[in-house]
């Protein structure tokens, strides 16, 4: 395969300035120096990209993957190294960059459209298409700043779709409109990897890239840590996630606490089944989450409630005892161990954080509530989307398919 | 590096792999960018007619303003300069003098004051797409000649109405005098276009100085005044090639003798500019070809830096 876009040894640095003004200027003409706060936003970049391929950069927020398209794109140059590349480039780094509220739809296509390197016939050509693309025809000939978010965005992404890049950088925006667009949007990026086009693309959504690229690349703080299959790369950000997480839940398990505090949750923390401690397990392995309960005096009316978050904050499991149909033995007002047992956890690949609360029967009074105490990871081998990890069995013909006949890489690029 | 480049005929495998932003010594950058913008050439129409159609968009008048704003000051200076303080009665068809004067003076600040803000206010643009940086000054210069074509439209009209025509002589001093006066703004629109990103003050320095600069050129008085007082009233015939010397007095004299059709009478035949302008308004234009070549390589300069800028 050729390579499309080479970078090598790219590194950029950034003067923070906070003075704009003449006279900002020479009032603070002495701390000027120390006003210019410098730091790398890249260091040391060294990627190829190769024709055809999907790759992803993933990392936090400014960790440099939106300067590294910058550069690539041409917008911003590096302090140290280079970007060689070939072909024709589109970057797709905000929607309606260039759209101006006081023009037309129409006129904006045709402006956007030049921006982005459309000639005035292709974009006529094209034109009916990406007014149907975006699905907004009634509005074609009103100004847009008339439009809502969702209509703008839509307008937008039609138009830069219709560019006929051979390279595409893409910076998040493919998380906009409504569902059904952004299935179609999703579609439009399919296509284009079956017409063999290069894609960059930056994106915060994990499972998008784990669907999409062939590719990862996971950037922390400016440096490249990873360069992997998706999978790696994803697995590597959320070590670094948990990593942050973990550091984030020491400083914050006060501020989280809620309730009276008539009773008081101590020592969270998840184990196996065997009851040793863990933070990372395989999929459908048991799971404990033990800790300590401080009633400070006898207490017969009460309730323990468990709850299992993802990264996203979605809640993926979450029960009391008295829902699940126990009642807790009276506790004589010393503090006591308390553990909860799944004897199963078939969650999807992720990381997850436990939630504990005590209060009493039917949730009238929380005593003490602590979010987000405990973390843990889950792995699989498995390629899959959603919540649970399913293992399912295939059978042809009614003969069953043995596992494992196919690459997984190539099966997953497939989709 | 241009969308029209026609890269789709040939194989990606057999492009060549192209530096990004590789860096030109001073002296060769600007070839290169030349042939770039004229890659972009349809970006820059669009963006010319951008220009113009948000300028008046929404408003009543719309493009009748182009031609409003002239004729107010027009109507402003014949009657302070003409009527009050006289100059009507010794200038013949003092109307059409000053409006020669004031339709390059118009062009000369809508580049000038247009180019300096191009770059801040596109600054969505500047962040997130590429395309070379000195369209966004071009643009605001096409945009101001179609303007200033449109209030040409007033002085054929002041012709007719006086059934007065400049002779054809001279005629040929209007375009010499425009690409002159091109040339120079768009040098210096060029640098006050870059040095306003490093520095916000460069807008309001812009403003003040063109208003000095309005009254140093002889736009609204006659070019003999100054003469008189610096040469006959003192002995400063230095100072008055110093006067003289301003691209913008040129220009305008040259559109006086050009256009204005008073000079033919024996009474305007005074207040014709009587030296050399061809060879003026040559050396301005060999002079601008070389500033705007050093203005761009100095934008290119910063162009890198305007991105985190902005």
């Amino acid at each position: 395969m050729t390579d499309v876009i080479r970078v090598s040894g790219v590194s950029k640095q950034f003067a923070l300035r906070k003075d704009k003004s003449l006279k900002e200027r020479l009032v603070n003409a002495r701390r000027s120096r120390e006003n210019a706060e410098e730091f790398w936003a890249l260091r040391d970049i060294d990627v190829t990209f190769a024709s055809g391929s999907t790759t992803g950069l993933i990392g936090h927020n400014g960790s440099g993957k939106s300067t590294l398209l910058k550069i690539i794109g041409g917008i911003l140059t590096p302090t140290t190294g280079y970007v060689e590349r070939r072909g024709r480039l589109a970057a797709l780094l905000e929607l309606g960059a260039g759209f101006h509220g006081d023009l037309t739809g129409r006129e904006n296509v045709y402006l956007n459209a030049a921006i982005l390197g459309l000639t005035r016939k292709q974009t006529d050509a094209y034109f009916d298409e990406i007014v149907d693309f975006s699905g907004i025809e009634s509005f074609i000939d009103t100004q847009v700043k008339f439009y809502s978010s969702g209509m703008y965005v839509r307008l937008a992404f039609a138009v830069a779709v219709h560019v006929d890049p051979e390279i595409l950088l893409v910076d998040e925006v493919l998380s906009v409109g409504d569902e059904p667009f952004q299935r179609k949007c999703l579609d439009r990026i399919r296509r284009f990897q079956r017409e063999g086009r290069t894609i960059v693309f930056v994106s915060h959504s994990l499972d998008q890239v784990r669907q999409l690229c062939d590719r990862a690349v996971l950037l922390d703080h400016g440096r490249q840590v990873v360069d992997g299959t998706p999978t790696e790369a994803v697995r590597a950000f959320r070590d670094l996630n948990q990593a942050a997480e973990e550091a984030e839940e020491e400083k914050n398990v006060d501020l989280a606490a809620q309730g009276t505090r008539r009773v008081t949750i101590s020592e969270v923390s998840v184990a196996d089944s065997d009851g040793r401690p863990v933070r990372t397990l395989p999929s459908g392995a048991g799971l404990q989450v033990r800790f300590r309960v401080d009633p400070g005096s006898r207490l017969d009316d009460w309730i323990v409630g468990v709850a299992v978050e993802d990264s996203g904050g979605q809640v993926v499991w979450g029960a009391n005892s008295d829902m699940q149909g126990f009642t807790l033995p009276e506790l004589s007002g010393g503090p006591e161990e308390v553990t909860v047992e799944f004897p199963e956890v078939p969650l999807s690949e992720g990381v997850y954080q436990v939630s504990v609360a005590v209060a009493s029967t039917g949730n009238r009074t929380v005593y003490h509530r602590v979010n987000r105490v405990a973390t843990f990871r889950v792995v699989t081998d498995a390629y899959e989307d959603g919540a649970v990890h399913l293992a399912p069995g295939y059978r042809v013909a009614d003969r069953a398919v043995p596992r494992g006949g196919v690459p997984l890489d190539s099966v997953a690029g497939e989709r | 590096m241009g969308p029209a480049a026609g890269a789709g005929e040939v194989p990606l495998e057999d492009q060549p792999m192209e530096r990004v932003n590789q860096p030109v010594s001073f002296w060769r950058g600007f070839g290169p960018t030349v042939r770039d913008v004229w890659a972009y050439r349809e970006l820059l129409g669009q963006l010319i007619r951008k220009e113009l159609k948000v300028k008046y968009k929404d408003s009543v008048l719309g493009f009748l303003w182009t031609l409003l704003r002239p004729l107010l000051y027009l109507l402003v200076y014949a009657v302070a300069i003409g009527v009050f303080l006289g100059s009507g009665r010794v200038i013949p068809d003092f109307g059409i003098y000053l409006f020669t004067g004031l339709l390059a003076w118009t062009l000369f600040t809508d580049i000038i004051g247009g180019c300096t803000g191009s770059i801040v206010g596109n600054a969505g643009l500047v962040k997130k797409v590429y395309f070379p940086r000195e369209l966004f000054p071009l643009a605001v210069v096409g945009a101001a000649l179609v303007n200033v074509l449109l209030q040409a439209v007033i002085l054929v009209l002041a012709y007719v109405a006086t059934w007065n025509f400049p002779s054809v002589g001279d005629l040929g001093l209007v375009p010499l005098a425009l690409l002159a006066l091109v040339l120079f703004s768009v040098g210096l629109g060029l640098l006050l276009a870059a040095s306003n990103v490093f520095l916000r003050d460069v807008t309001h320095l812009v403003e003040v100085g063109l208003l000095l600069w309005f009254w140093m050129t002889p736009i609204v008085y006659d070019w003999t005044k100054v003469r008189t007082t610096l040469t006959v009233d003192n002995d400063l015939a230095w100072l008055f090639q110093v006067y003289l010397a301003n691209p913008m007095a040129n220009v305008v004299l040259a559109f006086q003798r050009a256009l204005w059709p008073g000079g033919q009478t024996e009474a305007g035949a005074a207040f014709y500019y009587d030296g050399n302008l061809y060879l003026r308004l040559g050396v301005i234009i060999a002079f601008g070809a070389v500033f705007v070549w050093f203005a761009q390589r100095v934008f290119a300069r910063s162009q890198g830096n305007f991105a985190q800028e902005l």
